[in-house]
């Protein structure tokens, strides 16, 4: 299992170096220049700016210089946010994304699997057919259609809960954000599940559970659930991508400074550096998280383990 | 008052009754057989009896237990009745015991649900049943996965878990089906030993299987009972005609003829072939080892063994689709290559494969025609489509198709069908060598007779050779001219078919021939069966591969590996061959 693990690390190096080198050859590639501005500076200014961030160099000099700060944690100074480094701004934005993402996760995980496990027990029923209307629905509407439904309903209609971000303190305001990030993800999840439950209830070894007459509720919990998870499992991978290209819109439309909105300013303003550090930090957060996917898949299914 | 009471018993799909009308008991204790073929409704009236037939079913007629009404109960209701009252071991232990659940773990959930025991005590019972079922180390086992083991130790595992909760009724359903023969007779022999007081309600298609076990027999055909009564009475007066052909057809090593042998040149010569998987020395499986065998002109050579013996890696590496380690095949006077795409396409045409499984081995896409034509396409690519129809449509007449079905699809074929249709496939470029690979394991009784007959005939018409790779010894014994043994990737015995069934030379042949059941319930005690299974091809034994589970080893044989040798006109791997004198049964 360890040399498993070390093996997929490994593994992951060329992947997210692959990442690098793409990323970084396509901001620079992007026209124009971080320091340009509607009124041209004058030439020996943008000169030192251009010696002190060493874009001056050659590119594959800038590359090699870039790397060496990258493998010792250092993602570089931020051109936008002057008085600040890459490495500052992801420390204060990721903090506020995680919590989103992980509580709009552990939200899709636990009303997406209840709610697929349901259908799929009373498959064909009208809370079934609900159900799965419900899910087809969260899946065709887009995150920045839904965001401003739920507002203009739940916040400014009903009045129940903050609109915004910024000014509120309490769990309230985690509410519409965390719901919109993690609607389509339930959906999909509960869909997911309904299909796989199905398949597993159907195989002869819940027969077998069935004619040792354990009920409905002992075989959900103790021989259905662990091997129906196995597609939701996989699909964890894309769904933490999603959730954070998500969180992107999200962060913006509710005002929260979490690392999805840095991101956004950075593009605008062509802040490259950050651009860069956020995305290369994105891509290593998915490459990992899909690796423990991968060994969670060997716990819950003990032929893979043993391979 | 009887312990369960079937009466007027009907399950229907929409329009088609699959039981139909049926009634019968079972008395405490008891043991009684349900027999038929498949589709005769058998697992259908199983699955009734227990409430778990699929939702579209529709029952009507009722189950008593204990003059209690089964039929029609909610699910909480028969919760309380299953594995308590009636428990239920089913065909496949592979598919029936849940995959992901430690073996522990499945059984004390029993226990749990239905308030036997808990805690320390459950897993104290559950160790001790396995104990009972015969499982070696229970305390390890308690916490294995079902695929960490054998098919055997799996079935022992699935009786286990019928029996933790002391039914009083006890439906096995086809429970040795999926085993190999000499864990048949194990598993039925468990059965027997520890049901005890519970009553047993057989269900197979072998007539043998239930001839020395059960006291009473119910014949199933077409979702009905047929005929009833006491097992020696159906035995010996049999009254309705389907009856008569189930008992003709079952499987039967002591009548019949047995084909002579032929005496042509020789076709095939396979040389010490050895065949292994994987790289590393230390995880090395040797699957074939050391194998020389001949085939002569239009002969039929049967190749027997259990699951694991290594049957299979030799049809491989004589098709060429795994190159041998070392050795050699010569096919008429030249060596074939190692792979497949290294020989010569007359090679090729000359050596043709029959699977076992013939609906899977068929393309679900393609019709009939087209999955027959495909090897002209390939070898005869002037055919004009014209010509190479009548080609397909004289081969599907030959194998007994008529042009009907020439648009048909697999799905719209039965298993008989299909099987022809695999045959006519392997046999339209006119090969001189046809390779069976239990061709004929997944036909019925009658189905199977229909298909083995076509193999002989067309034998007999076109000179052609069949290697025959079989588990079922009668099927061998009526089909084949010679038989080799093999155990563990070694060939431990090869004869005449006439010799190797009346005086086996090796005690491995004759411990297969003993475990196959007799359909004759006043012949039906048979010798104990050989213990123990098969060890891992990663670690064979030392010395005769088979002396582990040997009763005449001696301790020559766990040091000393035999030769093959020559030894009263038959080859055999046995230091002991001529100081003992086996005898078959028969």
């Amino acid at each position: 299992m360890l040399r498993y693990t070390l093996l997929r690390l490994l593994g992951a190096i060329p992947t997210l170096l692959l990442v690098i080198v793409l990323a970084f050859l396509m901001v620079h590639a992007a026209p124009g220049g971080p320091f340009d501005d509607e009124r041209a500076l004058p030439a020996e200014v943008a000169e030192k700016i251009e010696e002190a961030y060493h874009l001056d160099e050659p590119l594959p000099q800038q590359f090699m210089r870039y790397l060496s700060g990258l493998v010792r944690g250092d993602l570089g100074p931020s051109y936008g946010y002057r008085d600040r480094t890459v490495d500052e701004v992801i420390g204060f934005g990721f903090p506020v994304s995680l919590q989103l993402g992980a509580l709009a996760m552990l939200l899709a995980l636990v009303v997406g699997v209840g709610c697929g496990t349901v259908a799929a027990l009373r498959q064909d029923s009208l809370l079934d057919r609900a159900v799965m209307a419900f899910a087809m629905t969260g899946i065709s509407i887009p995150v920045f259609v839904v965001a401003p439904v739920l507002v203009l309903l739940l916040a400014v209609k009903l009045q129940w809960l903050p609109a915004g971000w910024s000014g509120e303190t309490g769990a309230a305001r985690y509410f519409l954000p965390v719901i919109t990030l993690a609607l389509p993800q339930i959906a999909y999840i509960a869909r997911l599940t309904r299909a796989s439950m199905i398949d597993v209830l159907s195989s002869d070894f819940i027969r077998t559970a069935r004619a040792q007459g354990l009920g409905t509720k002992a075989i959900i919990r103790h021989h259905a659930l662990k091997p129906a998870m196995l597609p939701v499992l996989s699909y964890m991978g894309p769904a933490i991508a999603a959730i954070l290209t998500g969180s992107v819109v999200v962060e913006e439309v509710f005002g929260i400074p979490g690392l999805g909105q840095f991101f956004v300013r950075a593009a605008l303003n062509r802040d490259y550096t950050l651009v860069l550090g956020i995305v290369i930090f994105y891509a290593a957060l998915i490459i990992l998280l899909n690796l423990i996917v991968d060994i969670l898949y060997g716990v819950i299914d003990p032929r893979v383990r043993q391979r | 008052m009887s312990l369960l009471e079937v009466t007027e018993l009907s399950v229907r799909y929409g329009e088609e009754t699959v039981v139909d009308d049926l009634s019968f008991s079972v008395n405490s204790g008891e043991s009684v057989g349900i027999v038929g073929e498949s589709g005769s409704g058998k697992s259908q009236t199983a699955l009734a009896l227990l409430g778990l037939l699929p939702r579209n079913a529709n029952l009507s007629g009722s189950i008593r237990l204990d003059g209690n009404e089964l039929a029609g109960k909610s699910d909480e209701e028969l919760d309380r009745v299953r594995a308590r009252r009636i428990a239920m071991v089913f065909q496949d232990p592979a598919q029936a015991l849940n995959p992901y659940l430690r073996v522990g773990r499945q059984l004390r959930q029993i226990l749990l649900q239905h308030r036997l025991a808990s805690g320390k005590a459950a897993d104290v019972r559950v160790i001790d049943m396995l104990q009972r079922v015969g499982l070696p180390d229970p305390v390890r086992q308690f916490r294995a996965f079902p695929h960490e083991l054998s098919g055997g130790m799996r079935q022992r595992v699935m009786i286990a878990s019928a029996l933790i909760a002391e039914p009083d009724l006890l439906v096995a359903d086809e429970p040795t089906t999926a085993l190999d023969v000499t864990v048949q007779a194990q598993i039925l022999d468990l059965l027997e030993t520890l049901r005890d007081s519970t009553a047993l309600l057989l269900i197979t298609h072998d007539l043998a299987i239930v001839a020395g076990r059960c006291e009473r027999l119910l014949i199933f055909d077409a979702g009905k009972l047929i005929e009833s009564g006491a097992t020696t009475a159906v035995f010996s007066s049999p009254q309705m005609p389907k009856t008569k052909q189930l008992l003709a057809a079952a499987a039967r090593l002591d009548t019949g003829p047995i084909p002579a042998p032929v005496s042509g040149e020789t076709l095939l010569d396979i040389e010490r072939l050895t065949v292994s998987y994987g790289k590393a020395a230390a995880q090395r499986l040797q699957a074939v080892t050391d194998v020389s065998l001949s085939l002569r002109t239009a002969e039929t050579l049967a190749i027997v063994g259990e699951s694991g013996s290594g049957k299979s890696s030799l049809v491989r590496a004589l098709l060429g689709l795994v190159p041998p380690q070392s050795g050699a095949v010569v096919y008429a006077g030249s060596q074939l290559a190692g792979s497949l795409q290294a020989r010569l396409s007359g090679q090729r045409r000359d050596l043709q494969l029959v699977f076992q499984d013939p609906v899977a081995a068929l393309n679900p896409q393609m019709r009939v025609q087209k999955i027959v034509a495909e090897p002209l396409q390939v070898h005869e690519r002037g055919l004009s489509s014209a010509k190479r129809r009548e080609r397909v449509a004289a081969m599907l007449a030959k194998a007994g198709l008529d042009k009907s079905f020439l648009d048909r699809y697999p799905h719209q074929l039965s298993g008989g069908q299909a099987q022809r249709v695999g045959i006519a496939r392997a046999l339209i470029l006119g090969p001189r060598i046809l390779i069976c690979d239990e061709a004929v394991a997944a036909l019925d009784g009658s189905t199977r007779e229909q298909v083995l007959e076509l193999l002989k005939n067309l034998q007999r018409e076109s000179g052609l050779s069949i290697i025959f790779i079989s588990h079922d010894l009668a099927v061998v014994r009526s089909m084949s001219h010679r038989v080799a043994v093999m155990y563990l990737g070694r060939l431990l015995e090869v004869a005449d078919n006439a010799s190797l069934f009346s005086t086996p030379r090796h005690p491995y042949t004759k411990a297969l021939l003993d475990a196959v059941p007799v359909p004759d319930p006043r012949r039906a005690l048979q010798a104990p069966p050989l213990g123990g299974e098969a060890p891992s091809m990663l670690s064979p034994p030392r010395g005769c591969v088979f002396h582990p589970r040997c009763a005449y080893a001696k301790a020559r044989c766990s040091e000393q590996r035999p030769e093959l040798r020559e030894f009263a006109g038959v080859r055999v791997a046995c230091h002991r061959a001529d100081e003992i004198s086996l005898n078959a049964r028969y």
